[in-house]
């Protein structure tokens, strides 16, 4: 079942497929962090392509295979050379697949990621494609609720930020959905609303809900997401649109609430958060490595 | 007048054409929505006349499309489903009908319409893949970018 599964959307994903990852990601854990070593992916390639600049998706994605011993293959700017000489994606992939047992890639076009996993043999991982998802980023945010959280079903998780172009909060929707008694609390700048198709679609399963204002006091989880300067023609209504999670803000939190964001984060969340308890989005990050292990472990080898 | 004599009139307010086709039972309103769909616009060779707002005695009010010169694949004549799930694509040759399609919308659009969403691969390379996940109001998908698009997005 898993052997050989492309990773290309939550929307594929059940919720036993999820609690599967999750499992094994505990038992990643130790490894994780360099303590131990389990060489069970020895001899295997992952490619890895990044056709947008990414640091922490992308030495996660390496340093997972590494601690599993494999090796790992790409090239920092794929742009540069292959699709500058106008090479279709399509094409790019039949080489890559040849030289790799399995592939991972981010690409600024949504929809790349199912017709790059359609041109490969070995299984393709989505790191991202445009605005539409990242996959491995919402089951690494699901890791550390439930790690956090000791379960998922019950809470009420607040997004913030871009909802509009955040592939992340677009995965970890789908995800949540797929759990029992949940609700999604959305609350964003105007300009940058959850998407209406996805919103229908997820109120067929899922508690979710738009609140007005930001209020923090209902949430069990404060995921927040960065708000890009570029998003706005105006840079007036970036400024008004900007917001900020300092320590008075997060004051009117749940003390049992825990805070998270995808990284980087820009100004959302002030560096005196970070001292909080319930501050936690560095240990999200940090998380990615296991969780992403079990990934590659469960696609190249089925466990 | 009966509604019958009064189609009959509103269907012949332009020239017969000698070949071509006739989209008949257009929902109303929804003829340049087909126009679009099919492409055509001031390029194409030949004359297209379009009725709007003729009483129908099955429709209340229906729009009428003669387009001269015109051929349609069958997948092209499917593709009027979209916005108008009712429609008949009559063939004329020689000033008569030789021939009447009834539109049946395929549950798989590949290669059919392009996906309205501007960064989707499938608008890069490749043929476009949606489906159809719901009829009525008309509800496609994007099996690459995987948004879900109205009729109102795609036509
Ligand atoms: N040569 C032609 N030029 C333009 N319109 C035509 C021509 N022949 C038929 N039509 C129109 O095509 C439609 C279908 O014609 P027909 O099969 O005769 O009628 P119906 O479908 O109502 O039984 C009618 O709207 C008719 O007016
Ligand atoms: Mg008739
Ligand atoms: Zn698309």
């Amino acid at each position: 079942m898993w052997k050989g599964r492309d990773v290309i959307t939550m929307r594929e994903f059940t919720r036993k497929d999820m609690e599967e990852v999750l499992a094994l990601s505990e038992k990643m854990e130790k490894i994780s962090r360099g303590r131990g070593y389990d060489p069970i992916l020895k001899g295997k390639i992952l490619a890895t392509l990044f056709f947008e600049p990414s640091t922490r998706t992308m030495f996660s994605f390496q340093t997972a295979m590494l601690r599993l011993g494999g090796t790992v293959i790409g090239t920092a700017e794929p742009k540069s050379t292959s699709a500058a000489k106008g090479e279709t994606l399509w094409d790019m992939i039949k080489l890559v697949h040849e030289c790799s047992d399995a592939i991972v890639m981010r690409h600024p076009n949504e929809g790349s990621a199912r017709r790059a996993a359609e041109s490969s043999d070995v299984p393709f991982i989505n790191a991202g494609d445009g605005s539409n998802q990242h996959p491995t980023q919402a089951l690494l945010d699901l890791y550390t609720i439930k790690q956090q959280k000791k379960k998922i079903d019950g809470l009420n998780v607040l997004l913030l930020g871009d909802l509009k172009y955040g592939r992340t909060v677009h995965s970890l929707a789908y995800a949540l959905s797929q759990f029992e008694d949940v609700t999604i609390t959305l609350h964003s700048p105007a300009q940058l609303r959850f998407p209406a198709w996805m919103y229908a679609e997820l109120k067929e399963s899922v508690k979710i809900r738009e609140i007005p204002s930001m209020d923090l006091s209902q949430a069990d989880v404060v995921y927040a997401t960065r708000i890009q300067k570029e998003r706005f023609a105006d840079p007036t209504e970036y400024a008004q649109s900007a917001y900020v999670l300092d320590a008075e803000k997060i004051g009117t939190m749940k003390e049992d609430a825990i805070i998270m964001h995808p990284l980087p984060r820009v100004d959302e969340i002030a560096t005196e958060v970070d001292a909080d308890k319930r501050a936690k989005y560095f240990r999200q990050e940090a998380n990615g490595i296991a969780v992403r292990m079990a990934l590659l472990s469960l696609v190249m080898t089925g466990r | 007048m009966t509604t019958d004599k009064k189609e009959r009139e509103g269907e012949m307010r332009v020239k017969k054409i000698e070949n071509g086709v006739v989209i008949d039972h257009v929902n109303a309103g929804k003829a340049p929505a087909i126009l679009k769909l099919l492409g055509i616009d001031s390029t194409f060779p030949g004359t297209v006349s379009i009725i709007m707002n003729i009483p129908s005695a099955k429709f209340g009010l229906k729009d009428i499309i003669k387009i001269e010169g015109k051929v349609m694949a069958e997948a092209e004549i499917n593709k009027i489903a979209l916005v108008s799930p009712h429609a008949t694509v009559n063939i004329v040759k020689d000033y008569h009908v030789v021939k009447k399609h009834a539109v049946k919308l395929p549950e798989k659009l590949e290669g059919i319409i392009r996906c309205p969403n501007a960064i989707c691969i499938s608008n890069r390379e490749g043929t476009p893949r949606l489906r159809v996940e719901q009829q009525s109001p008309l509800k496609v998908r994007c099996e690459y970018c995987e948004r879900v698009f109205t009729e109102e997005q795609l036509a």
